[in-house]
């Protein structure tokens, strides 16, 4: 078992003639997860890899049948991208672009609200199922098969967090990475359900930062919901406020948002809260008793 | 990216917000000629820089003497102003806001940005004007009105409506009532529109004269949508910005300046603010947030570290790589080619991890470069430490 992403998702990459677009079709081919269609808008008839491009995301579907998309399209485009995606009946969407406009984004959600269909990020790694599929950028190899769940705001954190994962033996089952926008498609609240609906997983890393009130949402979510272990790190405590670090969403704004914070929430939920990166794979391990 | 209030109130009037009459002014000659011109029984000279707290700080003066403004405004340029806000080195102002006083009646607060917990706009409301609005949401919760808009259909009268009734606008002054909601509805074009990412009037007042006004305007914009306003862009003010921050932005890096010791360059924002906090635990403190991007090569690193060696609180580097798709000799040769190139005479510690990080380290161990190497960030960021020394 495993979340959002399995040996049978199919995928449609969007923007896939492009330098990332297809580099990272071809490494998560690589890896072994159906990469079935791409789309570039004018294109259709080339292949990428073996990949057939099309001209429209309808199109695709309607030709390969593909359940999910992996979008690479620049951000002035991006927001028009999400939407005829999910306008072609793709349930899930996961947006690796980096730099789109707030207010797009704010469209883009209110457009998707109450449609069947669920997009992860933007700005994010996007999600892996270990050895069954990789549909984003984060490196496969340093993934193992397990039994943690994980999901976090930022990319190469999480790397680093899965790093410890498999170095220990714990290992993974799904890795989702929300991304680090303000405005997202879907949050720790969305994620915590479902990975304590799945069978194969034993306890979640959660990897937040700086800004917003989605770690607190989560703490109020996990104390009455959630009995598997949370193990939990936030970044930036050491942040100034007001200044944005790096991430689009990564801000202390009118004195709110902060690690501090976010940390007494958790702690206060019942969450295994870290104060040290380098330790959460050794406070998974203690809390599943190994 | 943050404006000046005359900026703001350029945007607010070209938007249909009522705002007083004024002009930027860059010289006291410029006041005196500005200041006829206005022929108003109260002048109003305020500072123009990118923090809050200028009354206070002495960087807002009143007359009723026209002949005393261009004495004032020579007092105010080239002041350096400390506020709250902009940290005990201060600010230097370099332009004025000239414009008329107003009769006040009373004061509001009125603000708009993104509620990130719905993804909606959302404006928030208080009767509690000329205040921090912060300081009102923590002693006086229930003074704060907030009002949700439905980005599909955009601002509606009843939106306007909820705000000015729970204001009590109906018995404070009935005549600003359709004033204020039409106000409220031009905010949010402008927000929208131009992609802000915050606007801000505090205080909004009501005149004795029963007009609606906006005597203050901050307002700031979505970096990621700047592209698509070139009128914007071109209020951007560098003088108000930190100089290694705009020499970091124009090599694509993203870098914010703090107050430590340890300079840092990381792969990724999340793992670049997680080191910051593994060096302070580690006992010291961060000089910088660095995040060099996914795509970290030779030429990147290179800018990164002559960035870090310009800030002169710098005692030691710290670069810190997680291997991705990068794969980290390549970074490896990065910082070895890097290295030449720039001089480095304080302490290094470089931690490699993922894609083919022991090659990485190999290389950087035979390079002949004096630096330290390490696997783990714990490992590195207490090595780091020991050889710049604990903060003080």
């Amino acid at each position: 078992m495993s979340i959002l992403v399995n040996k049978n998702t199919r995928v449609v990459v969007q923007g896939i003639t492009g330098k990332e677009g297809s580099f990272h079709a071809t490494q998560c081919k690589a890896y072994g997860t159906k990469m079935v269609a791409g789309v570039t808008p004018g294109k259709a008839g080339q292949e990428v890899e073996g990949i057939p491009v099309f001209n429209t995301v309808a199109d695709a579907v309607r030709k390969t049948d593909c359940d999910t998309s992996l979008i690479f399209v620049p951000p002035p485009f991006c927001a028009d991208a999400i939407l005829e995606a999910a306008d072609a009946g793709v349930k899930l969407i996961i947006c690796i672009t980096e730099g789109i406009p707030v207010n797009d984004m704010v469209k883009v959600k209110r457009a998707l609200h109450g449609r069947d269909v669920r997009l992860i990020g933007p700005n994010c790694p996007g999600v892996i199922t270990v050895d069954e599929a990789k549909i984003g950028i984060m490196p496969g190899f340093i993934h193992k098969r397990g039994v943690v769940g994980v999901v976090s705001r930022s990319g190469t954190l999480t790397y680093e967090a899965v790093h410890q994962l498999s170095t220990l033996g714990l290992g993974e089952t799904t890795c989702v990475g929300i991304g680090g926008d303000p405005v997202n498609g879907t949050g720790f609240v969305d994620v915590l359900p479902l990975f304590e609906k799945d069978a194969e997983t034993q306890a979640v890393v959660m990897i937040g930062e700086i800004g917003g009130d989605a770690e607190e949402k989560a703490a109020e979510y996990i104390k009455k919901h959630v009995k598997k272990p949370v193990i939990s790190f936030i970044a930036g405590i050491t942040a100034p406020p007001g200044r944005r670090m790096g991430h689009a969403g990564a801000i202390i704004s009118g004195g709110k948002g902060t690690a501090t914070e976010k940390m007494k929430a958790l702690e206060a939920a019942g969450v295994r809260v870290v104060k040290n990166p380098a330790e959460i794979g050794h406070a998974v391990k203690a809390a599943l008793g190994r | 990216m943050n404006v000046h209030e005359f900026q703001a109130k350029q945007l607010f009037a070209q938007f249909g917000v009522p705002v007083p009459r004024g002009k930027e002014i860059t010289s006291p000659e410029g006041a005196t000629a500005w200041a006829s011109e206005l022929n108003t029984p109260v002048f109003v000279v305020k500072a123009q820089i990118h923090a809050g707290g200028r009354g206070k700080a002495g960087g807002v003066k009143i007359t009723k003497d026209k002949a005393a403004v261009a004495g004032l405004a020579k007092e105010l340029i080239g002041k350096t102003l400390v506020t709250h806000q902009t940290g005990p080195k201060g600010r230097q102002v370099h332009r004025l806001l000239l414009e008329e006083g107003a009769n006040i009646s009373k004061e509001l607060y009125l603000s708009i940005l993104v509620d990130r917990d719905s993804g909606w706009p959302v404006f928030i409301a208080s009767t509690e004007g000329g205040m921090e609005i912060e300081e009102v949401a923590d002693r006086t919760p229930e003074k704060i009105i907030k009002e949700l808009i439905d980005p599909a259909v955009g601002f509606q009268g009843y939106n306007g409506r909820n705000v000015a009734f729970a204001l009590g606008l109906n018995t404070i002054e009935p005549a600003v009532m359709n004033p204020f909601i039409q106000m409220m509805g031009n905010l949010y074009r402008l927000f929208m529109e131009k992609h802000a990412a915050m606007v801000e009037i505090n205080p909004l007042i009501i005149t004795k004269e029963k007009t609606i006004v906006a005597l203050d305007g901050k307002v700031s914009f979505d970096d990621n949508a700047l592209f698509k306003h070139a009128d914007i862009q071109q209020m951007r003010d560098l003088t108000e910005e930190e100089p290694l921050e705009i020499e970091a932005g124009a090599n694509n890096l993203n870098y914010v300046k703090l107050d430590g010791n340890i300079g840092c360059m990381v792969n990724g924002a999340g793992l670049a603010m997680a080191t910051m906090d593994v060096i302070k635990l580690a006992g010291s403190e961060p000089a910088n947030f660095l995040d060099v991007g996914g795509g970290a090569t030779k030429e990147t690193v290179a800018a990164g570290f002559r960035i870090l060696l310009k800030d002169p609180n710098v005692k030691g580097i710290f670069i810190n790589i997680f291997g991705g798709i990068v794969r980290c000799e390549r970074i490896a040769h990065g910082v070895i080619e890097a290295a030449k190139e720039v001089k480095i005479a304080v302490p290094l510690v470089v931690r490699l991890q993922g894609t083919n990080a022991d090659e990485g380290r190999k290389l950087l161990a035979e390079s002949g470069l004096k630096l330290e190497v390490a696997n783990d960030l714990w490992e590195a960021a207490q090595k780091i430490v020991k050889l710049t020394g604990k903060a003080a």
